[in-house]
């Protein structure tokens, strides 16, 4: 059977961790499924842990008054979601609907921080690899921003 | 006395005519233009054109200009194109009925360098309109299916409406060792598919770097984004090829409208690798 601790080390996210940190987050981890068309989280509410994606696809949405969600991107196996529980104010700043079912990973926030705090080697190594995640997404941001498609603009 | 190949003046329009016009989008149409006698032993009208080619269409009234094959390159008693309507002369293009006349000069260009991509994984990456020039690739692909190893297309566009070729899109999926990802930038409600920009379908695809040709063809910035992901991803400059569509007036070298730097878009491309183009792309204003 394929241990907590097992799929961790596998999932691209965690990539060349040593075997003593994937440890430690195993610790804070839990195994969850979410029904299609379901939200696991939403704009707003406190934001407790990130998820390592295993199967299905997560839209990220955002609300504006008086108009239906509009869907910002998708994002699905292999990748993650959610870099709130990191920073204060530690809340959600999008809603995180699942467009099919969706089995994660899911990493407890509090406990995360609580061992980052303790190891600062282990801090380092999350943040690194969120860093990348982050500088992904704000490239792809940047280049959705231009709207390339449209005419004139090439 | 018959023409032949030979004796044909590249500057000389031929004369086609339409025969099917088909909507893709809102803007975007894909007209079939067949030659008004089939010659099929005088080379004239053999339509005969590698992957990545481009004619020049002369629009009746309003000029020339150039627009990729975007046809099947065994289906040799046509030429299809699908075109965007962006200006005077594409919305001219597109407008064209059943039965009118295009000159049709051409085919030019260097084409995708399909032998180099024998025995090795092809990954097609479109933005747009950038389709277009790459469908040739995807048939020529399919119908040699033993020649190459995996065939991955990752497409972006605008939103779901502008996606191209839909249905084709849907049944390529369904070829063995094919993988077909469409992402848009901006989803609507109903479209259940992937939302942002075409580089971020590269982390669904298992790249083999060493055994791979990527093509990209799409606008500028997105060629560029695409080329430095694909550098990342381990795919050497000289297996990445870009195909840079620059406006052109003679489409022979002569004229040096479509000067890039050293090179002639019309006669040394429109395709070229990046490690060629690299220097060039990250140029201001040129
Ligand atoms: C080798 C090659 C292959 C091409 N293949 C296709 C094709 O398969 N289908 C297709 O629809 N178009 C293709 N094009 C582009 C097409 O030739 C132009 O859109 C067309 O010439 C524009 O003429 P127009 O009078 O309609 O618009 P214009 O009035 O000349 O231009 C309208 C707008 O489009 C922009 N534009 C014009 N040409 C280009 C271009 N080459 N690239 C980006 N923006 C441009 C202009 O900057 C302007 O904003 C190709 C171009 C080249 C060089």
């Amino acid at each position: 059977m394929e241990t907590l601790e097992h799929i961790i080390a596998e999932h691209p996210f965690f990539a060349g961790l040593e075997s003593y940190y994937t440890n430690l987050l195993t610790g804070c981890a839990t195994n969850v499924r979410f029904d299609g068309g379901t939200y696991i989280f939403k704009e707003g509410e406190e934001a407790n842990e990130f998820y390592l994606i295993r199967a299905g696809r997560v839209a990220l949405e955002i609300f504006a008054p008086q108009r239906k969600p509009i869907m910002l991107a998708t994002l699905g196996e292999g990748e993650i979601l959610g870099w709130s529980w990191l920073l204060p104010p530690y809340q959600w700043k999008l809603h995180a609907h699942a467009l099919e079912p969706v089995r994660a990973i899911a990493l407890d926030g509090k406990c995360l921080r609580a061992k980052c705090e303790q190891n600062h080697d282990l801090g380092y190594e999350v943040l690194k690899r969120f860093a990348r995640i982050v500088e992904q997404r704000l490239e792809a941001t940047r280049l959705q921003l231009l709207d390339v498609y449209a005419v004139g603009r090439s | 006395m018959m023409a032949t190949a030979a004796t044909v003046d590249p500057m000389l329009p031929q004369p086609y005519s339409v025969r099917q016009v088909v909507k893709e989008t809102s803007d975007t149409f894909t007209l079939t233009l067949e030659p008004p006698a089939l010659e099929p032993s005088s080379g004239v009208y053999r339509n005969r054109f590698q992957p990545g080619q481009f004619s020049m269409l002369w629009v009746f009234g309003v000029g020339e200009l150039p627009i990729s094959i975007s046809g099947d390159p065994a289906a040799r008693d046509r030429l299809v194109y699908t075109v965007r309507s962006v200006g005077q002369a594409t919305q001219t293009l597109v407008s064209c009925e059943v039965g009118d006349a295009v000159g049709v000069r051409g085919p030019f260009g260097t084409g995708w360098p399909m032998q180099q991509a024998q025995g090795r994984d092809v990954i097609v990456i479109a933005g747009g309109i950038g389709l277009a020039p790459l469908r040739p690739v995807i048939y020529e692909v399919l119908h040699n299916r033993e020649k190459y190893g995996r065939l991955v297309i990752l497409y972006g566009a605008r939103s779901p409406h502008d996606l191209l070729y839909r249905r084709e899109l849907t049944a390529w999926a369904r070829q063995r060792e094919t993988q077909v990802l469409a992402t848009v930038d901006y989803g609507g409600l109903n479209w259940h598919g992937n939302v942002g920009v075409v580089t971020t379908l590269f982390k669904y695809v298992r790249l083999q770097p060493t055994r791979s040709l990527a093509f990209a063809c799409g606008p500028e910035i997105m060629m560029r984004f695409v080329a430095r992901d694909l550098e990342t991803n381990g795919l050497a400059r000289e297996n990445i090829y870009l195909s840079m569509e620059r406006n052109m007036k003679c489409a022979l070298g002569f004229c040096g409208h479509c000067q890039y730097g050293p090179h002639f878009i019309c006669k040394d491309g429109p395709i070229f690798s990046y490690d060629r183009m690299r220097p060039l792309l990250e140029k201001y204003e040129l």
